[in-house]
């Protein structure tokens, strides 16, 4: 046996790849942000962060129940009685009320269409710790997985790293508003086959993470029928589900199976999360939701590696139970979040700059594709230090997100004030203004079907993420603190 | 709910479909007989005494009456700003004062070093998938903590080489135990990348001798492999002087070769608080520090969790005198159920820490077998009615060892425990 001299041959594989997708060029743009943040008042010509998904817009709701509510506490006079039986729970089947109260959450964001079983709620570390869950469920090192493409940079990660399986992008065009169509999924499965990678399933996120848009009810039903001809797995991850605040409305994969005969249900699995919904992602609060009986067992057994802090079960049990609060909460949350979106994406309309029409999540997908000198990710990448180091603002370049058309951004609104957005549109207005004197070669020439070559269905390393859209620093800068 | 497990209809994984997760062990069975029939004072005089779950419930009270005292500054309740900072907070770097407070005497700890995660049984995993590949080994010395046989195994497709210690020597890992372990795994063609300990132990309940640790230490530099030390149960040690952690050995070698050593840690055996999921690694070794914090992604701690414990934690006052009085009682404990049984004819292990005693039924056996082991463990569970783990589970090599709990009850309820055991060894006298 064989041993190299020095420190990393220590180490495992895993350890060893680059597959955590954190040493990437993106970093730079979350540097940039770090070294200097944008503050109103100590530093108001600093980075603002607008590559962070996260949902600061209605705390203040839940801040005001948990103060009339002492009682969710474990940790005062009023919630104290509970604290033995809280602290020694660990039982890997949950609180039966926190399961009880997710449910219900889930169904009110899905309009009260369909219900959910409390029984088949199954905890895990955040949505990150439930859809790698999933992965050791249904798929074995090197199977493949397909998703839709573009998709959140942390599903490299998340799906792929310990778990050695695959992810095999279906491409989506802006030609059709990036729809995932029949053809698109069918020659992504061809090629994993031809490639001999056994494909497990199909995974996606609806709402999307970056495009802020749902599913249509024909999209979702080809979906299944595709899966359900192959008998391969479907995996939606429903995270942004209560972040709907447009038309259409939204149409989860547990209503879809309710109307459509002869699927078979042990292919379908649902991930959640009140990370993005209600703005708590410091709370990790994963659910993995499997209409299979084997998977709900067998992932329960695996949530012992990331179960919810049972003193965040407690609290989450009873505010989730006030049918009022969430009523009220769920309403109020996307009324903020429509408002928000439409004074942002006003805001850059008046300057020419259009986003992908969109009803969901807590971005927009912004496309800058006309100020691209060049329809090259070369120039996107240009145009994206650009916008860091003189527009200073941090936004996630397409590419990032393996979108397979260059110049297009995702650009993050709901986790600062209204007076950081106006300012932020401000540097917009400015930088396009300056732009527009310069003398920018447009080439009109380009293919309507614009498709970057990917030699390799795997995913390169080089194309991965910027770390910090993997694992967050939270901005906890405020215009008004 | 219906189970289909045997035949699926849709293919999952290898891993899902594996018995690896070690639920169908007597560890667990027993605890369902328990489920089913649980002993109350009051309303169930009759019950299965719970005995095979190691928790510590002797020192609520005072996290109770610290929180009673401090409700303002735990609590999200009193400051609003506080909870929005918590509710977004989830960088893995995680909440430094909760780290940086949380250290037991002698030897030094950088909190840079520290990597948090949901409970030791993720921390364990953690560091299985980082340390060693699918097909390679770690060496655990027996009897081992069952829980390892999941947490280790199965989803890391890493085998566990058992170190095989027995009473001659009253269990002390030995390096001619360690050698033999390391060459049967060659022999097998499995590579071996670390030892892991658990110190003090679980199910033995002592701690690991000075001259033991320094041996296990120089092997592993030898071999040149990890050693992950578990040191969940350091803070019930019943005296602080008896329990020695890796960290002091390595500073009385200036840190030479520490870059192989990695210590686990958790709140849930010394604070009694399973239920938050507190655990954290602590490695020598940067790229292990770098590449667990990435990991621990899939795994972190509630930010409302760690922002009660930052608290707690940081008063110095209060943990100095909350780990002293801990100590005492568990001490206490220890002695009660070592002088009942002991009434009952019935010898335990010398132990000085944890939450449980290794208790000698091998004379009772009619033959020194495993089998024989399960009957007498099964004659506990549904005569005597108390849920106690075989040694078998834990893979003892020697039949007969049962690990008994003595901390998750109150002292009545031990009692009554003990009453029963003497019966039964009367009764059997008797025969």
């Amino acid at each position: 046996m064989e041993f190299e001299s020095g420190n990393s041959q220590l180490l495992s594989k895993i350890a060893t790849s680059d597959q955590h997708g954190e040493n990437s060029p993106y970093f730079d743009g979350w540097k940039a942000y770090d070294n200097d943040p944008f503050h109103p008042t100590q530093n108001p010509r600093g980075v603002i962060q607008m590559g962070l998904a996260e949902n600061q817009l209605s705390l203040d709701l839940i801040e005001e129940w948990i103060k009339k509510n002492p009682r969710a506490s474990i940790c005062n006079g009023e919630g104290l009685h509970a604290f033995k039986n809280i602290v020694l729970f660990q039982d890997y089947h949950g609180l039966p009320q926190f399961r009880n109260g997710v449910a219900k959450f889930m169904a009110k964001a899905r309009g009260g269409r369909v219900s959910f079983d409390p029984d088949r709620i199954v905890m895990a570390g955040g949505a990150t710790g439930a859809n790698e869950m999933l992965m050791f469920c249904l798929a074995d090192p090197g199977d493949g997985f397909l998703v839709p493409s573009p998709y959140y940079p942390a599903f490299n990660r998340d799906l792929r790293w310990r778990t050695g399986v695959q992810l095999l992008p279906v491409m989506c065009q802006s030609s059709n508003n990036f729809q995932i169509t029949k053809q698109a999924l069918e020659e992504a499965y061809q090629n994993a086959q031809k490639a001999n990678i056994k494909v497990k399933g199909v995974i996606l996120a609806n709402p999307s993470n970056p495009l802020g848009t749902t599913l249509d009810r024909t999209t979702l039903r080809s979906l299944v029928t595709f899966i359900n001809d192959k008998q391969i797995h479907l995996v939606c991850d429903e995270i942004y589900a209560a972040t709907v605040f447009g038309g259409p409305s939204f149409i989860s994969i547990s209503e879809i199976i309710e109307e459509m005969e002869s699927i078979n249900r042990d292919l379908i699995h649902i991930v959640y999360s009140l990370s993005k919904d209600m703005g708590l992602p410091g709370l990790r609060v994963g659910i993995m939701y499997s209409y299979n009986n084997t998977v709900v067992n067998c992932g329960r057994k695996m949530s012992s590696f990331g179960l919810v802090s049972s003193q965040t079960q407690h609290l989450l049990a009873s505010m989730l139970s006030d049918q009022e609060f969430t009523d009220k909460f769920v309403l109020e949350n996307c009324t903020r979040l429509a408002n928000r979106h439409e004074m942002f994406t006003q805001g850059l309309e008046e300057m020419g700059i259009r986003c992908l029409k969109s009803n969901a999540g807590l971005f927009c997908w912004m496309d800058l594709r006309h100020l691209l000198k060049e329809p090259t990710f070369e120039s996107e990448m240009s145009l994206w230090r650009v916008i860091i180091s003189d527009v200073k603002l941090n936004v996630s370049p397409g590419s990032s997100f393996h979108c397979c058309e260059p110049g297009w951004f995702r650009v993050c609104f709901a986790n600062m004030d209204d007076e950081t957005v106006k300012v932020a549109l401000g540097r917009i207005r400015m930088f396009v203004g300056q732009r527009k004197d310069v003398e920018v070669q447009v080439k009109k020439s380009w293919h309507r079907n614009l498709r970057l070559s990917f030699s390799s269905l795997i995913y390169d390393e080089t194309m991965a993420s910027s770390p910090r859209i993997m694992s967050p620093h939270s901005p906890l800068v405020r215009a008004t603190t | 709910m219906a189970i289909q497990i045997d035949q699926p209809s849709v293919s999952l994984s290898r891993v899902a479909v594996s018995d690896t997760h070690g639920e169908d062990s007597p560890y667990f069975a027993g605890w369902k007989a328990y489920d089913e029939n649980p002993y109350h004072e009051l309303t169930n005089p009759s019950g299965v005494i719970q005995m095979g779950l190691a928790e510590n419930q002797v020192s609520f009270d005072l996290l109770e009456q610290y929180l009673e005292k401090h409700s303002d500054g735990a609590t999200n309740s009193g400051r609003t700003s506080g909870f929005r900072e918590n509710a977004l907070f989830q960088d893995y770097h995680g909440n430094g004062k909760l780290y940086g407070t949380n250290k037991r005497g002698r030897a030094k700890f950088n909190p840079e070093s520290i990597v948090i995660t949901a409970g030791a049984t993720a921390a364990n995993e953690l560091l299985t998938f980082i340390l060693a590949d699918p097909g390679d080994a770690l060496l655990v010395p027996t009897p081992y903590y069952p829980g390892f046989d999941r947490d280790l195994r199965w989803r890391t497709g890493v085998n566990i080489v058992p170190v095989h210690c027995d009473s001659s020597n009253n269990f002390e890992i030995t390096p001619q135990a360690l050698e033999s372990a390391y060459n049967e795994a060659e022999s097998n063609n499995i590579r071996v990348r670390g030892i892991l300990i658990t110190n003090p132990s679980n199910p033995l309940g002592a701690t690991i001798r000075r001259t033991i640790l320094e041996n296990i230490l120089d092997f592993a530099t030898r071999k040149n492999i990890h050693l992950v030390s578990d040191e969940i149960y350091s803070g019930s040690a019943f005296s602080s002087d008896e329990f020695v952690s890796i960290a002091e050995i390595l500073e009385t070698r200036n840190y030479k070769d520490s870059e192989r050593v990695h210590i686990v840690y958790s709140l849930s055996k010394d604070l009694g608080l399973p239920g938050f999921r507190v655990g954290t690694i602590y490695s020598y070794n940067d790229r292990v520090v770098t590449t667990a914090r990435r990991m621990s992604s899939f795994t972190l701690i509630s930010s409302q969790t760690q922002q009660l414990l930052a608290s707690m934690l940081s008063d110095k006052q209060f943990t100095g005198s909350y780990i002293r009085t801990n100590r005492e009682r568990l001490r206490k404990r220890y002695e009660l159920i070592i002088d009942g049984l002991g009434k009952a004819g019935i010898r335990c292990l010398k132990g000085n820490a944890g939450l449980f005693c290794w208790m000698d039924l091998s004379t009772l056996l009619e033959e020194p077998t495993k089998e024989q082991e399960l009957c007498l463990w099964k004659l506990m569970l549904h005569e005597v009615k108390l849920n106690i783990s075989p040694g078998s589970s834990c893979h003892c090599s020697e039949p007969g060892w049962f690990r008994v709990c003595f901390a998750n009850m109150s002292e009545k309820t031990l009692e009554v425990a003990l009453r029963r055991i003497h019966d039964f060894m009367e009764r059997r006298k008797a025969h």
